[in-house]
């Protein structure tokens, strides 16, 4: 152990004694808060122990914008190293743990917990639920998506942060290749919130499978939920393959067994099919709630309905479907032979189909309407041409021979870059913008926000553009470093500067954000935008049952329908008596079982087996301590809904 | 050459615009895959650019689409546009739009197909192609001649004009074997052959680099190919015969070692390195095919003589 | 109007119930998907012996066939278990789950001793490719029955405390279910691995 803990800390850098401190300094200063306003016992009750989805959201939201600072700045110190030629910014080794944790950071610790986020603060309210099917579990799934990102972020101040890049193949991250306990930081931080993220797909599930409020079919709801469905068929595909492929990789470091190692009979090439499994579908689990939240959008902010509604289910289970069958484009150039690549090739470019109508179909709800200038319809408007081109861009991968030009060269880092932000990102953040009075009550400031629109488009466009043209130009990905001889300098300045460009986005809004906090302007009724689906039909922000009465559902846009006095329900709502709503108690068991898991992840990565055992029993314990629980909901009498219903201003 | 132009009207479509890309590029040499100089990479760019025209059949109109919308339909007083909030659905518009796509990726899937399987095909019938073997190494590449039986280090020579067959392994990291201007590239795996053809047409000096990621030294995979008549290629691998140090199994365990090395050239290599290579890494279980890169076992055969 | 609004909530929370089930369920799906990648990683190395012992030389076909004869018995008595419940007999339903315990820690007892066997002969998870996802192929299912034991062990428990209820009904179901699936897994194992690897 002695041997171990001589690299326990990093150690040799200033950036990471800067960051070191920075941590410490956080700490403390979050200690001294909690200590001195007494919020100790809040923060636990409240928070840490809730099973509220609507709150599970907001944690989901705060860390996974955490998550996009840090991805943002090991992003820009990348930029920084590659604006010029040989520069010494950052050393080989450090560059290599930057993009890799870059990666692993946006994709799975940014991305989709930001996913998450919006899964659970709108999923229930718009398909008229009091919460999810099973809101133990989703307390579960947050605090184990939590600690697993603590566990991977600590990698940079505790013993090495992993840098055989984000999807590490072997032999590379094989003990032989990365003998660190790097690689297993990111195995088990990627391991436990996994875990998580496979209970949010079921949870999310069932709840739009079982919990829809009476009267709604499956072919009336909103777009929005259908994405979130068609995600969570993928997640539930997908997942199981990464946590095999994660814990056999494990086996292999932790056991010295030979399952993806060069030598000793295993078979890496068995890896990189396996990762891609999970891989590209997860693309598309990322993707496919960005469609649903430009659906909402574009129907809202253009007054009119979704135009080929069901064209639009269709298309999205199409792609659910059709995102298993195209992995192997990802490897076109490791020699799979012509009939493989030809198959793939087609079905990854089929895919592009679906995804074409559906920007028709987005186009066509805008035709005829009339089109409001808002935040989120900003940032949708901006996706289109984002979109469409990286689709494009998609496509001419997809082409397998033209493909291996492209591998691994500025040309792919430029297409799926404009993929996942002008897709993803931008989809998150309209999404953001569009319920964030329905989370908080408020609107952010229109103002700023613009600025930081403005910022962050014409940043992405800068950053983006030249690498396509670096792809053509022979760059590949991962270098540190590169010459003058290439002519690739002024291409990587200008990319550079957009990153910053985007960066200075990042930050308007987060000022954006603590201005509208005293600012912005409050939502009073519930219904900022005129919005069309059933959470604009409480108040904001939601109370804690959400619904007084569940509301009774007879066709699709079902609050504009109740607004127009189609078939009247909104208003009577108010008339109805109420009845005590049978609610789940909170529970601190998630937090503690993830907490366990924390530790026991944290010892199987130093290989302390006595460590690891201990968080495993831990991790036992509170799963047959939940096991025994038997009361673990209770009613909210009718007074005081009657109270929460009269404090937020509804007549009662 | 007749060929390639009688496959129609869209090719002639393609050729036009990749003489207007390459115009645009300024004819920049630094866009090393608009200036192919072989046969698959010309093979190659110009799927590049039918696909990038098919593309842009789709994009540009619907930008244009979207823009007029985006004008014509936003929301200000007295806008004189139809506003139809109901309509949502017409079975001749979804028609088009699945059906378009549908064309062009149809369109697109067999010229895709035609490219992918004449490229496992050597570039040019009619000419005897040589083999190379290459080893991708932590941080160099090793190229065996086995026709010559003579070795390099980080830089390779061709003869122009002749489709040179590289065989491609690693011991161990997985690389990428990378020549934009001479085609596209393949990975090198441990415990496979993986095949690649390529073919410089005119003598010349090309950028080579290792396209996958392996670790610290990893930026530094660089290498030259030289591409020379075949005489001059002659003449060189005889020089390299007589002057050149040997390979020893030593030697080759220090290339193995982690580090960056300079051009190195060698007379001689121990006789079965190269398999050896793909069977110490799990070359072994392979299927004959796939450790041998699926076609033209006869290639391979030569190499044991 | 006010009438049916009581009825749709009570009507939901009644589902709750069967919101389990259903879970339960789409996370077999998952487990099942677990396995098959297992499986396929097995079929991939299952010949990589670098030189080694195959399953052949290794498999002991008494030692296995016990193993899924007692596997087996243990669903059926948890079958006889599951329906002591629906009799409403806890004195039965407790003994069958006992049974079915006691029949599963045989199994696990077993199959560790046929590991140890494995590995005094020098077959150990480090040694090749074939027996690293041997290992952890069965290991893995070995650990699923594990887990399996201590939760039917937390299940009795519960029942022992509050009756036969509408609680523990959906706990032994639930448990019984997994039971079940770990028995079909095995039968892959037992085919795919065992008498595929002694023919």
């Amino acid at each position: 152990m002695g041997e171990k803990a001589k690299g326990f800390f990093v150690t040799g850098d200033p950036l990471i004694y800067g960051a070191d401190v920075s941590i410490i300094i956080t700490l403390l200063g979050i200690l001294i808060f909690l200590t001195y306003f007494k919020k100790w016992g809040w923060l636990w009750r409240e928070w840490l122990t809730t099973v509220d989805h609507k709150k599970i959201g907001i944690m989901y939201l705060v860390s996974s914008l955490l998550m996009l600072f840090r991805g943002g700045v090991d992003a820009l110190l990348m930029r920084m190293q590659l604006a010029m030629p040989n520069t010494h910014f950052l050393q080989s080794q450090h560059y290599n743990e930057i993009f890799t944790t870059h990666g692993t950071i946006m994709i799975l610790f940014m991305a989709m917990p930001f996913m998450f986020a919006l899964f659970n603060i709108v999923i229930p309210l718009q398909i008229g639920a009091r919460d999810v099917a099973y809101p133990f579990l989703n307390a579960m799934s947050f605090w184990l998506f939590f600690f697993g990102a603590l566990l991977f972020n600590l990698s940079f101040v505790i013993g090495g942060s992993p840098d055989a890049g984000w999807l590490s193949y072997p032999p590379l991250s094989e003990l032989a290749g990365s003998p660190g306990p790097g690689q297993n930081f990111y195995i088990w931080g990627i391991q436990i919130s996994g875990i998580g993220s496979l209970a949010t797909g079921i949870n999310f599930l069932v709840t739009i499978l079982k919990m829809r409020a009476p009267g709604m079919k499956l072919m009336q709801m909103p777009l929005f939920t259908w994405s979130v469905l068609s995600s969570c068929i993928t997640i539930i595909f997908a997942f199981p393959v990464l946590t095999v492929t994660l814990a056999l990789l494990f086996v292999d470091r932790f056991f010295g067994a030979h399952i993806f190692t060069a030598t000793g009979g295993g078979n890496p090439m068995m890896y990189v099919n396996l990762i891609w499994m999970w891989g590209h579908p997860e693309v598309y689990i990322v993707v496919l709630p960005a469609f649903g939240i430009y659906s909402e959008i574009v129907s809202t902010f253009s007054k009119k309905k979704i135009f080929g509604y069901k064209s639009m289910v269709f298309s999205m289970m199409i792609i659910s479907v059709l995102g298993y069958f195209t992995w192997v484009h990802h490897f076109f150039t490791m020699g799979a032979g012509a009939d493989v690549n030809t198959f793939f090739a087609i079905t990854t470019m089929a895919i592009g189909i679906p995804t074409g109508v559906k920007i028709f179909n987005w186009l066509f709800t805008m035709f005829r309407g009339r089109i409001t200038m808002t935040q989120p319809m900003l940032w949708t408007l901006a996706f289109i041409p984002c979109f469409l081109v990286g689709g494009a861009t998609g496509v001419m991968l997809a082409a397998a021979p033209a493909d291996y030009q492209y591998h691994n060269s500025y040309f792919l880092i430029a297409h799926f870059h404009q993929t996942l932000i002008g897709g993803v990102v931008f989809g998150y953040l309209a999404g953001l913008y569009y319920w964030w009075p329905k989370m908080f009550g408020f609107k952010l400031n229109d103002r700023i926000g613009k600025w930081a629109f403005w910022t962050w488009n014409i940043g992405f466009y800068v950053c983006f553009m030249p690498q396509y043209a670096l792809g053509f130009m022979g760059m590949t990905r991962r270098v540190y470093t590169y010459g003058w001889d290439m002519g690739w300098a002024p291409y990587n300045m200008v990319s550079t500067v957009g990153a910053f460009l985007m960066g200075i986005g990042f930050v308007f809004q987060v000022w954006q954000i603590l201005y509208s906090i005293k600012h912005g302007e409050r939502d009073l009724t519930g219904d900022p935008w005129n919005g069309r689906t059933l959470e604009w039909s409480i108040l904001s922000p939601a109370p804690h049952y959400n619904f007084a009465h569940l509301p009774a559902v007879k066709s699709d846009d079902a609050w504009w329908d109740m607004k127009n006095h189609r078939y009247g329900a909104a208003v009577q709502d108010n008339i109805k008596e109420y009845t005590p709503i049978h609610m789940p108690k909170n529970s601190g068991i998630p937090f503690l079982m993830s907490a366990c898991w924390f530790v026991a992840g944290f010892g199987l990565t130093f290989e302390w087996i006595w460590m690891g055992v201990a968080g495993l029993a831990g991790v036992g314990i509170c799963l047959l301590a939940r096991s025994f629980q038997r009361n673990t909901d209770y009613y909210i009498p009718v007074d005081e809904i009657k109270r929460t219903e009269a404090s937020l201003g509804r007549v009662v | 050459m007749s060929k390639r132009f009688s496959s129609g009207r869209l090719w002639r479509v393609a050729v036009l615009a990749a003489g207007l890309l390459v115009f645009l590029s300024g004819c920049d040499r630094r866009y090393l895959i608009f200036n192919p100089s072989g046969p698959v990479a010309e093979k190659e760019l110009h799927l590049i650019i039918l696909s990038a025209v098919l593309c842009a059949v789709v994009v540009i109109p619907v930008l244009g689409l979207l823009i007029f919308i985006i004008y014509r339909y936003r929301d200000k007083p007295g806008n004189k546009a139809p506003y139809t909030p109901e309509w949502n659905d017409s079975k001749i518009l979804e028609f088009v739009w699945w059906g378009v796509p549908i064309i062009i990726i149809g369109i697109l899937g067999v010229y895709t197909a035609k490219t992918t399987y004449s490229l496992v095909r050597p570039p040019v019938e009619d000419v005897k192609p040589i083999t190379i073997q290459v080893t991708s190494l932590d941080w160099k590449w090793l190229f065996q001649y086995p026709d010559q039986k003579i070795a390099t280090v980080n830089y390779v020579e061709i003869p122009a004009g002749v489709p040179v067959q590289f065989h491609l392994t690693s011991d161990q990291m997985m690389n990428s074997f990378w020549v934009p201007e001479l085609g596209g590239q393949e990975y090198t795996m441990p415990g496979m052959a993986m095949r690649l053809w390529l073919q410089a047409d005119q003598p010349g000096t090309y950028y080579g680099s290792g396209a996958n990621f392996t670790g610290k030294g990893f930026a530094h995979m660089k290498f030259k190919v030289v591409a020379k008549p075949q005489a001059r290629f002659n003449h060189w691998a005889k020089q390299v015969k007589k002057t050149a140090p040997v390979l020893t199994e030593a030697k080759y365990q220090q290339l193995v070692q982690k580090g960056l090395a300079e051009k190195q050239t060698y007379s001689s290599y121990p006789e079965k390195l190269f398999l050896d290579t793909i069977d110490r890494n799990g070359g072994k279980y392979m299927k004959p095919g796939m450790k041998h890169g699926g076609h033209d076992m006869s290639m391979m055969d030569n190499d044991n003589e | 109007m006010a009438q049916s609004a009581i009825s749709v909530d009570a009507h939901h929370e009644h589902q709750h119930d069967t919101f389990k089930l259903l879970g339960f369920w789409i996370f077999l799906v998952t487990d099942c998907i677990i396995f098959a990648c297992l499986f396929a990683v097995y079929a991939v190395l299952r010949t990589h012996t670098d030189g080694d012992l195959t399953g052949r030389e290794l498999f002991e076909v008494k030692g296995f066939t016990a193993e899924t004869f007692i596997l087996l018995a243990s669903s059926f008595t948890s079958g006889l278990a599951s329906l002591a419940m629906h009799k409403g007999s806890k004195k039965q339903l407790l003994g069958w789950l006992a049974v079915t315990v006691l029949l599963g820690l045989s199994f696990v007892g077993l199959e560790i001793t046929e590991f140890a066997n494995m590995a005094s002969e020098g077959a150990k998870i480090t040694t090749n490719g074939f027996l690293s996802s041997f290992f952890t192929l069965v290991g893995t299912h070995g650990l699923h029955v594990s887990f399996g034991l201590i939760w039917m062990i937390g299940v009795m428990v519960q029942i022992g405390r509050h009756d036969i209820d509408s609680l523990t009904k959906e706990k032994v179901t639930i448990v019984g279910l997994y039971w079940h699936f770990l028995d079909v897994v095995w039968i892959f194992i037992f085919t795919v691995v065992y008498l595929l690897g002694v023919m």
